[in-house]
């Protein structure tokens, strides 16, 4: 009797104790049990083309539906669309490398499309005779890997200091150019409940991507983050907080969140991208404009990073999937489809040789067109290495900031977990 | 018990009598098989669904498993050079300290709110069955939506928990919930113990069910009654009950993840960083597959103690 229940309990109990671990091992390895659906990518009927990518929601998804069907038909093939979560992405992406199932056409955030040509599953663009010219070097260095160009972007963003025109007139104040005027400008418009400025610096990807500017402009670079000039961009980081214009909430802000305290007035001024415009255009009463983010002293040159999507053809062994898939993705990127896309998303086409037509049609771009002609991809100095710098940015960003250690130390102790 | 006992007793007698041998075997042989065929659902289920994960698991901690590996399917042996880099970390003791801090916190907290509560809804009165049922609500919103009402809500500035504490007069300045590197983790608490109490609440609750009401009659008359009768009676019949809400507490306290990635993704500065998030932010933020891996691997450990413990513990019940 005794030794009977023992066992069943024990199992249970194991059970229980392994149940743990389970969405951990799936996750990473769930893949492998779908064999069946190896061919399917390979016996796709030759006429279809199949897309993935995370535009899944609102504009953008409608946008880049139209663009996709209209390229589709342009080509004589039929675009099979799967619009899935961004957060999802990356893990669908390696799922589906292991288990041979990749789509003809994929979009890749560009930080993250290094990571995936590494592995093999992308093939260079240059095999199917797609033309890289006039495109702005940010962008074409996020899209390449060893040499040669995986992906392409019909248009770019990146990020720019917000401003609220009402408050800025209203207490005197052009917007600011440079971090002294940007510190005493924020001082001052810290009143009541409203902050100076809002911005995301969080425990995140985005809380690092938010910092780059300001670590870059002033000479700062990724390749060794313990350096005076990253330190002195933190210390006016640091001394935002200190002076009461940036909240404490920044800490745990999204750019969604920072947006909000925006649009509801609580900041003056905020940094965020340009994919703000339509919630902030639908808040009556905002009257705000974008300025590029300031520069230490006058004189240096701004640069901001580089957001945006790329577009990749996979490696899926069927040749003739592949020139499908890269007729759509040369389609995407035409320059009649990247004013278009640009004009209708909030983005600014990643040809430098289209901003004159796009700015006469979308005049309000101008700051990011501007700033997108010099930004800089997150992984063009450290390609694959770069998620890790990232943790490390904004792990020294946030010890400083909740004043665990000075800037210096938390840059030196950061520098070297990346090793 | 009794089929061990009969086999037993007919292999005897089969042994004894030559003539029937034959024909026992055969029907030893089948009952056998029938033994088997009752088990293999339950042994394939769990060798497919907790067995290869967890060998899956194991072999991918000493691996170079990354983001390349799936679609290469090369996987380089690295020993245990993956436990070394994930131990070596500067955040690896802070994660452990916090995983600690935050599972004690969290079944402490849960356990006596949890207990209260359910000794509370044991005296029966008017609105309780509704009471009680809306008790479980925490449980039935997802994790995800909870965590981001949280995070409004313990937001520094406009949070409505500031709001509420500033207009009662208890604060003059916002407290910093999920910002402050003092904080954080006592707030991250404090909203897992809320989304623990419905589980504790409702096994404690069955539990008190089945200590019979007469025994409480019984003590009344000998004197024991309110404290005296939950120390000496309510308390030592619920022990075993106890221990399987305090064990699988910790086995699911351990491994929390979308709350702490919900309210903080694990800062700030690393203030509510425990194994389970970073093992998490290793494997998908970083691709290091191996190194997640490997950390996931301590957490099984940990939780494979606590199993260890409950398996004594509810022997020496049986026992007695």
């Amino acid at each position: 009797m005794k030794t009977v229940l023992g066992r069943s309990l024990k199992a249970s109990a194991l059970g229980a104790a392994l149940l743990v671990t389970l969405p951990l091992a799936l996750t990473g390895c769930g893949s492998k049990s779908t064999p069946a659906a190896a061919s399917s990518g390979g016996v796709a009927a030759p006429a279809t083309v199949h897309v993935l990518d995370y535009y899944n929601e609102g504009n953008d998804s409608k946008v880049i539906g139209a663009a996709l069907t209209a390229c589709g038909k342009a080509n004589n093939l039929t675009v099979v669309r799967d619009a899935i979560p961004g957060s999802g992405l990356i893990q669908k992406v390696l799922q589906e490398s292991s288990s041979k199932t990749l789509p003809d056409v994929l979009m890749l955030d560009n930080p993250d499309m290094q990571q995936i040509a590494a592995s093999g599953a992308l093939t260079p663009l240059s095999d199917y005779g797609i033309s890289t010219a006039d495109y702005a070097p940010g962008i074409l260095q996020a899209g390449t890997y060893k040499d040669k160009i995986y992906g392409l972007a019909p248009t770019v963003n990146s990020i720019a200091l917000f401003y609220n025109k009402d408050v800025l007139t209203k207490a005197g104040i052009t917007p600011p150019t440079t971090w002294a005027e940007l510190q005493a400008d924020a001082k001052k418009l810290t009143v009541g409940t409203q902050y100076g400025l809002a911005l995301d610096a969080n425990a995140t990807y985005e809380g690092s991507w938010t910092f780059l500017p300001f670590m870059w402009s002033n000479g700062g670079s990724e390749k060794d983050i313990n350096t005076p000039q990253v330190a002195e961009a933190l210390q006016f980081w640091v001394g935002l907080m200190k002076d009461g214009s940036l909240s404490k909430g920044a800490l745990n802000w999204t750019q969604a969140d920072a947006e909000n305290q925006f649009a509801a007035g609580k900041a003056a001024m905020m940094v965020n991208g340009p994919w703000q415009f339509p919630t902030l255009n639908a808040v009556k009463g905002l009257n705000y404009g974008v300025v590029p983010i300031p520069v230490n002293r006058t004189g240096q040159v701004a640069q901001a990073p580089l957001g945006g999507e790329v577009w990749t053809v996979p490696n899926t062994g069927n040749t003739e999937n592949e020139k499908n898939g890269a007729k759509i993705v040369a389609c995407l990127n035409s320059d009649a489809n990247q004013i278009a896309m640009g004009v209708a998303r909030g983005t600014v086409p990643s040809k430098t040789t289209l901003a004159a037509a796009f700015l006469k049609q979308a005049p309000t771009m101008a700051a990011f067109t501007k700033t997108v002609a010099t930004a800089r991809a997150r992984t063009a100095i450290l390609g694959v290495a770069w998620p890790k710098t990232a943790t490390a940015i904004y792990t020294a960003v946030q010890s400083a900031l909740t004043g665990q250690s000075s800037p210096a130390d938390a840059l030196k102790s950061a520098a070297s977990t990346v090793g | 018990m009794s089929t061990t006992a009969e086999v037993h007793s007919r292999e005897v007698t089969g042994a004894m009598g030559s003539g029937l041998r034959g024909a026992t075997k055969v029907r030893h042989g089948r009952e056998r098989l029938f033994q088997w065929l009752f088990l293999a659902p339950a042994v394939l289920y769990m060798l497919l669904f907790f067995g290869y994960p967890v060998v899956k698991n194991i072999t991918m901690s000493f691996q170079d498993y990354t983001s390349s590996t799936f679609f290469s399917g090369l996987a380089p042996w690295v020993g245990f050079s993956n436990y070394s880099a994930v131990v070596g970390m500067p955040v690896f003791s802070k994660a452990l300290i916090n995983t600690a801090l935050f599972t004690i916190g969290s079944i402490a907290g849960q356990f006596v709110i949890g207990l209260a509560l359910a000794v509370f809804f044991r005296n029966r009165f008017r609105l309780s069955g509704i009471l009680r049922s809306l008790l479980l609500l925490p449980w039935l919103l997802p994790l995800i939506v909870s965590s981001a009402i949280w995070k409004w809500i313990l937001d520094t500035d406009s949070g409505a928990l500031n709001q509420f504490l500033r207009a009662a007069g208890l604060i003059h300045t916002n407290v910093p919930w999920l910002t402050s590197t003092s904080v954080a983790l006592l707030a991250v608490i404090a909203v897992n113990i809320w989304i623990g109490i419905p589980f504790n609440v409702t096994i404690l609750y069955g539990g008190l069910q089945d200590i019979p009401e007469d025994l409480y009659e019984a003590g009344s008359l000998d004197g024991a009654t309110g404290w005296k009768a939950f120390r000496s009676i309510t308390w030592p019949l619920l022990r075993p009950v106890v221990s399987v809400v305090l064990v699988l507490g910790v086995v699911y306290t351990v491994k929390v993840l979308d709350i702490i990635l919900g309210l903080t993704n694990g800062g700030p500065a690393n203030a509510t960083q425990t194994i389970a998030t970073q093992s998490y932010l290793l494997s998908f933020g970083q691709f290091e597959f191996g190194q997640g891996a490997a950390l996931g691997n301590v957490l099984i450990v940990i939780s494979l103690i606590f199993a260890i413990f409950y398996l004594r513990a509810t022997r020496r019940a049986v026992d007695e």
